[in-house]
């Protein structure tokens, strides 16, 4: 958990050249640009490989662009890696259809392609997530969402999670502590019961802080919606961005699937 | 003298029975900066709340020109600048652009206009640089100072701070001061920090089991050891209030008449030359 908070979440989560064209692109364009990348990929059938290469080489032209590079991505992308296994291992063996021998296993062909294609498909959505969060950081994610309509309840969930989150990880690790500290050392399952009231006083805490904000927001005259202070531009390079990156996957898509 | 807080007779009962405030009364003028002090537990708070009408007890309560009732609530919020004991409760927006900008665009203010406020306020509480991170990014003394920013975007008439010292290291605590004596405007001050009292305001009132038990000259009261610790209050060992303001003037109170002498240029003015959205500029004194 403390690599993920030092890395990004006590940061503003950018990499690489914050210069960069790619970092000063309007985060509309980055989001439709790579939440659409990612839909083409995740709908592609399983054995449409010529997709898979132009979403790839897309994501790495936009990752080449913007300066971040592959040790980065690599230490972004990693904790997907248990998540996928988890998932799709058990493909190559449930699949039917011609055998491969495999040292002692034998696993099915087909199960097999189908298991790469899983994992490229979510590493594919992965990154482009990951890219956008190294190119854009989270407010002006969340002010894109809003300008393209998404639900502003759902954006001020996030937001609000966004702001929390920082606050509700430093309880947790003081929490950690304040147990370690009197010895809590857990051997048996038995003993895991402190960790059952560690959460039910998180989740106290966390309701009284929301009472809290919810007074601070009504004393600066909140009443029921959040203005927001639009400053985004979307401008010829925005526009080309997206282009170019429709241009670059669209037509591969379509022949696949014509094909 | 016109008020701009008038508490009569203030009482206010928690849900579980508990009595808060029992016949809490209270007067401050224009430009007064008054501490209130209290021991833990003494109402502080629930009297903060009641006065943007957050809690609403018995009793009779005008605060800036406003009684507060149900009709009054809107107008009330833009009047009194509340900051609250925890920054983090305070500042709810992903950047602080937009947390400072929350207050000034509820009041009505149009874009252009609210960025001037976030600009100014942030300025006055010396914290320009940091208007595009996010809070969690700031430092506690940071987050305290861009919290009283929110809301002085605001303009308002009365600043209410709860316990704008906890927390804070000395070095913060100094900072906040130095930005604190730079606003003039009516503050009210609830603290339990008696040395950071004596430095900012003139007057003090203790309030203890929802009352308030003495009302006078800071320096006055924080001499009297023997109230002082009948009210569960107490100096640092070594703290000599007389110190602070040797002449019996508090120091914020020689500093503000020097100020006024000077040419004005502080933010106030800038500010209060703006078209403000709450009715009333209340530019302080």
């Amino acid at each position: 958990m403390s690599g993920l908070c030092n890395h990004a979440l006590h940061g503003t989560g950018l990499a690489g050249n914050t210069a960069s064209p790619v970092h000063r692109l309007d985060p509309r364009a980055k989001v439709v640009g790579l939440l659409g990348l990612t839909v083409v990929a995740v709908t592609t059938p399983l054995h449409a490989w010529p997709v898979y290469a132009a979403c790839a080489a897309v994501l790495a032209v936009v990752a080449a662009v913007a300066g971040v590079g592959p040790r980065t991505l690599w230490h972004r992308i990693r904790f997907l890696i248990p998540l996928v296994l988890f998932v799709a291992v058990f493909l190559p063996f449930v699949r039917g259809g011609s055998q491969v021998e495999l040292g002692p296993l034998s696993v099915s062909q087909a199960g097999l392609a189908a298991f790469a294609a899983v994992s490229i498909k979510a590493v594919l959505g992965t990154l482009s997530a990951v890219l956008l969060g190294a190119t854009t950081t989270f407010p002006s994610t969340l002010r894109a969402l809003e300008l393209l309509r998404v639900p502003r309840l759902f954006v001020l969930i996030a937001g609000f999670v966004y702001r929390y989150l920082f606050v509700v990880v430093d309880e947790v690790q003081r929490m950690r502590a304040a147990l370690a500290a009197r010895g809590y050392h857990p051997r048996s399952a038995l003993q895991a019961a402190a960790i059952g009231r560690v959460a039910t006083a998180l989740f106290l805490r966390a309701h009284a802080r929301g009472e809290r904000v919810y007074l601070a927001m009504l004393s600066r005259g909140y009443a029921g919606s959040v203005p927001a202070l639009d400053s985004l531009r979307f401008g010829p390079a925005d526009a080309v961005f997206v282009a170019v990156v429709a241009a670059l996957i669209l037509p591969v898509r379509i022949l696949e699937v014509v094909a | 003298m016109t008020c701009v807080l008038d508490a009569h007779d203030l009482r206010y009962r928690y849900p579980d029975g508990r009595e808060a405030l029992r016949g809490l009364d209270l007067t401050i003028g224009h430009g007064e900066r008054v501490a209130v002090l209290g021991p833990n537990g003494a109402g502080k708070t629930t009297f903060v709340f009641h006065l943007n009408g957050l809690l609403r007890g018995d009793g009779r309560l005008e605060v800036a020109g406003v009684e507060v009732e149900d009709k009054s609530m809107r107008e009330l919020r833009a009047r009194v600048g509340l900051v609250f004991q925890d920054p983090d409760d305070q500042l709810f927006m992903p950047t602080v652009r937009d947390d400072v900008a929350f207050g000034p665009l509820n009041l009505g203010l149009d874009r252009d206009r609210a960025l001037v406020r976030v600009e100014q306020a942030l300025a006055a509480v010396r914290m320009e640089h940091a208007v595009d991170r996010a809070p969690h990014q700031l430092s506690m003394g940071e987050r305290r100072r861009v919290a009283i920013a929110t809301v002085l975007a605001m303009q308002p008439e009365l600043l209410v701070l709860d316990e704008p010292t906890a927390n804070l290291d000395p070095r913060a605590r100094r900072e906040l001061l130095q930005v604190l004596d730079r606003i003039d405007r009516t503050m009210l001050v609830v603290t339990h920090d008696l040395p950071f009292a004596a430095e900012l305001c003139e007057r003090a009132v203790i309030l203890s089991a929802g009352r308030i038990v003495a009302d006078g000259a800071c320096c006055a009261i924080l001499a009297d050891e023997r109230m002082l610790s009948e009210h569960d209050l107490e100096l640092p060992a070594g703290f000599d209030p007389s110190r602070v303001a040797p002449d019996g003037q508090s120091r914020a109170l020689r500093l503000r008449q020097r100020s006024r002498t000077r040419a004005s240029r502080g933010w106030e003015q800038q500010i209060s030359a703006l078209p403000s959205a709450g009715g009333s500029t209340g530019s302080g004194l």
